[in-house]
């Protein structure tokens, strides 16, 4: 297990160094030269000179990599050209934004997607299949962005006549700016609880539900089908057959012997989901003004940010790794099989 | 025995015109296809029988035809706001005889642009889809077909490409390449490439082994005509799956992108994302014009997805009998 887990470790290694070669080169690459391209258009030529010197800019090619592999390994990532702030401490403080969206988005499409592909395989060609099978298709094809509006003209800004009623969300931000909350970690529910501050707790749970639902139906979407494709798989299985005819009550059948082999696929696709929706909801935080990185992102890719893309793809692509190697690491631990092999 | 350098010949008399009649006349009645179903005659038999199949197509067809014939069925110009004057901060004006849906929020007429921007995400959607598929080719069939250290290499590549979230990796490149069209094309194929060279390499490791590619060996076929012309097409059923639902993919991609602002510089261009920018402004006071641009794509989106899944599961040979 042990070897296991060093040898994914080691491999991640060349992956990052290509990773940081590429966006090296993609630096390089900009419009204009990449002191401007980090400092952005309003420079002025002792900021230029200034980044120049910092990273060699003016001298040649692989003194320059060197150099700049250098800065990055030292946790300086620069700052914004737009703000001024470092980018290594703005991801700091809005990760826990993020992280706590994808927390929410995966509680909502675990929730519903599993249970709903577990029946819709019960049931396979009835009425509850074809509407799963019909509402994961809805999951994919409608943009997110399209989803984050249509939920907030219901549940913020109100439909016409009755349903009106429905609009009593908020749609924007984390916690209603009235509340005079205290942040010690910037999990703002988490500092709710810690607090005791239960009010600002529950508001912040509150903001964390429509931004939850439209970030979490592609997943659920996935979720949902995989579920349902595996347990229809293992319905076939003659361990079932054998368990039904021992008169195994449906309790444990369905627990025992049907999900927890059926969910074994099922968690690699949550896993993977995971590294995806941590990586920055750029469309959905930018819609319901979540400030956490994928906000940020979009505020920097308007503005051609690039010292914040910069440091960001590459936060971004480590925490994907990580997350996959956690993923794979939980698979060898729930599946035994795996751990032969 | 006969000698080895006969065997071509023999090969050819085989597969000459007669064996068809031959076999079928050694068949027992009831069985008159004597030349058996082919992989794709199959899949097209199954797929003119399956409902999804056919409403995917006929959304698909319907597309392809308006974004063909886009001058023809829109009454004005796109990308042209002529009745600037008639929009004002409080409200657009609705459904009219002279504009079907009404105006949009910059004052071109509402239907003209939906059309024109079925043609604009056909045209990205098909680009972008061709050139990620051409580069994930390239790539899977190094990978695939020739192995040891040129498929770690590629496969290493690819694990790069993948660790950058595609829409991210879109962006990186539009940055690169400024805000065009083209860009846009290029960030969304890019985004692609390892999908296909990741699918294209696994399914012709898959071949690799398969009797005819020993045969092919043993018959002393260079490596290079095995590859291309034996292991390649019999790869590519995934492949052309895939390409079909990424379609529908890049079309959603193709709206996120250009909502970002990346793209066509020009703010009031014919393309179903960039009208959702300036029509959520107004999400309370004209609805409309949020969910027609995103009821056309996820319309478009949901014909290529039912076409490909119902591909997949014409081609899979378990459904076969």
């Amino acid at each position: 297990m042990l070897r296991f887990v060093i040898r994914r470790v080691l491999l991640m290694v060349p992956v990052l160094f290509g990773l940081s070669l590429l966006l090296f080169g993609w630096l390089r690459a900009l419009p204009g030269d990449p002191a401007r391209a980090l400092l952005g258009e309003k420079a002025t030529p002792e900021s230029i000179a200034r980044v120049n010197a910092q990273y060699g800019f003016d001298q040649p090619l692989v003194t320059q990599y060197v150099k700049y592999m250098s800065q990055l390994l030292q946790g300086n990532f620069g700052s914004s050209s737009r703000t001024g702030e470092p980018v290594l401490g703005t991801f700091i403080n809005r990760f826990p934004a993020t992280i706590e969206l994808t927390v929410a988005a995966l509680v909502f499409a675990i929730a519903i997607g599993i249970p709903l592909g577990y029946l819709a395989a019960r049931r396979a060609g009835g009425l509850l299949d074809v509407l799963a099978v019909g509402s994961s298709l809805a999951g994919v094809v409608i943009p997110v962005f399209v989803l984050a509006y249509i939920l907030k003209l219901i549940f913020a800004v109100g439909l016409p006549g009755p349903l009106g009623e429905l609009a009593f969300l908020p749609t924007s931000g984390r916690q209603d700016v009235r509340i005079d909350a205290t942040h010690i970690t910037n999990f703002f529910v988490l500092d709710g609880l810690l607090t005791r501050e239960w009010d600002a707790a529950l508001d912040a749970l509150v903001h964390l539900v429509l931004p939850g639902i439209a970030l979490g139906s592609i997943p659920l979407a996935i979720i949902a089908r995989m579920t349902r494709a595996s347990v229809l798989d293992v319905l076939n299985e003659d361990y079932v057959r054998t368990a039904v005819a021992k008169g195994l009550h449906q309790r444990v059948i369905t627990f025992r012997h049907i999900l927890k082999n059926a969910l074994l696929p099922v968690i690699t696709t949550i896993g993977l989901q995971t590294g995806a929706l941590l990586s920055g909801a750029v469309l959905t935080e930018t819609v319901f003004a979540f400030n956490g990185i994928g906000a940020y992102l979009f505020d920097s890719i308007s503005n051609l940010d690039f010292a914040v893309l910069q440091g960001f793809i590459l936060f971004i692509a480590l925490i994907y790794a990580l997350v996959n190697l956690i993923v794979d690491v939980a698979y060898g631990v729930i599946d035994p099989r795996m751990r032969v092999s | 025995m006969t000698e080895p350098n006969q065997s071509p010949e023999s090969l050819s008399a085989v597969t000459s015109p007669e064996r068809p009649q031959k076999l079928a006349a050694l068949m027992p009645k009831g069985v008159s296809d004597a030349r058996g179903t082919s992989l794709w005659r199959g899949a097209f038999k199954r797929l003119s029988r399956n409902p999804a199949a056919i409403m995917g197509a006929v959304i698909v067809l319907a597309f392809v035809l308006i974004a063909i014939f886009a001058p023809l069925i829109a009454p004005y110009e796109p990308g042209n706001p002529l009745w600037n004057s008639e929009v004002t901060p409080s409200s657009v004006p609705g459904p009219s005889p002279e504009h079907l849906l009404g105006l949009d929020p910059f004052g071109s007429d509402l239907f003209t642009q939906l059309v024109f921007g079925a043609r604009q995400s056909l045209i990205i959607g098909i680009v972008s889809t061709s050139l990620g598929l051409l580069g994930g080719a390239i790539l899977g069939t190094l990978a695939g077909g020739f192995g040891g250290w040129v498929d770690v290499l590629v496969m290493r590549i690819v694990d790069i490409m993948l660790s950058i979230p595609s829409l991210l990796l879109a962006v990186s490149v539009a940055a690169v390449l400024g805000r065009r069209p083209e860009a846009l094309m290029i960030a969304i194929a890019v985004a692609q490439i390892p999908i296909f060279a990741r699918l294209l390499r696994g399914s012709m490791m898959g071949q690799r082994n398969q009797d005819y590619v020993l045969a092919s060996v043993s018959l002393g076929l260079r490596k290079r005509t095995i590859i291309m012309s034996h292991v390649l097409p019999n790869s590519l059923g995934p492949v052309i799956v895939q390409a079909t639902l990424t379609l529908a993919t890049a079309i959603i991609e193709v709206a996120a992108l250009s909502y970002l602002g990346l793209g066509s510089p020009d703010p009031v261009v014919a393309e179903w994302g960039r009208m959702l920018v300036k029509a959520q402004e107004r999400l309370s006071s004209e609805p409309m014009l949020t969910v027609l641009p995103g009821a056309c794509i996820a319309v478009t989106a949901l014909g290529f997805t039912l076409l490909g899944e119902a591909l997949r599961e014409a081609l899979d040979p378990k459904s076969r009998r």
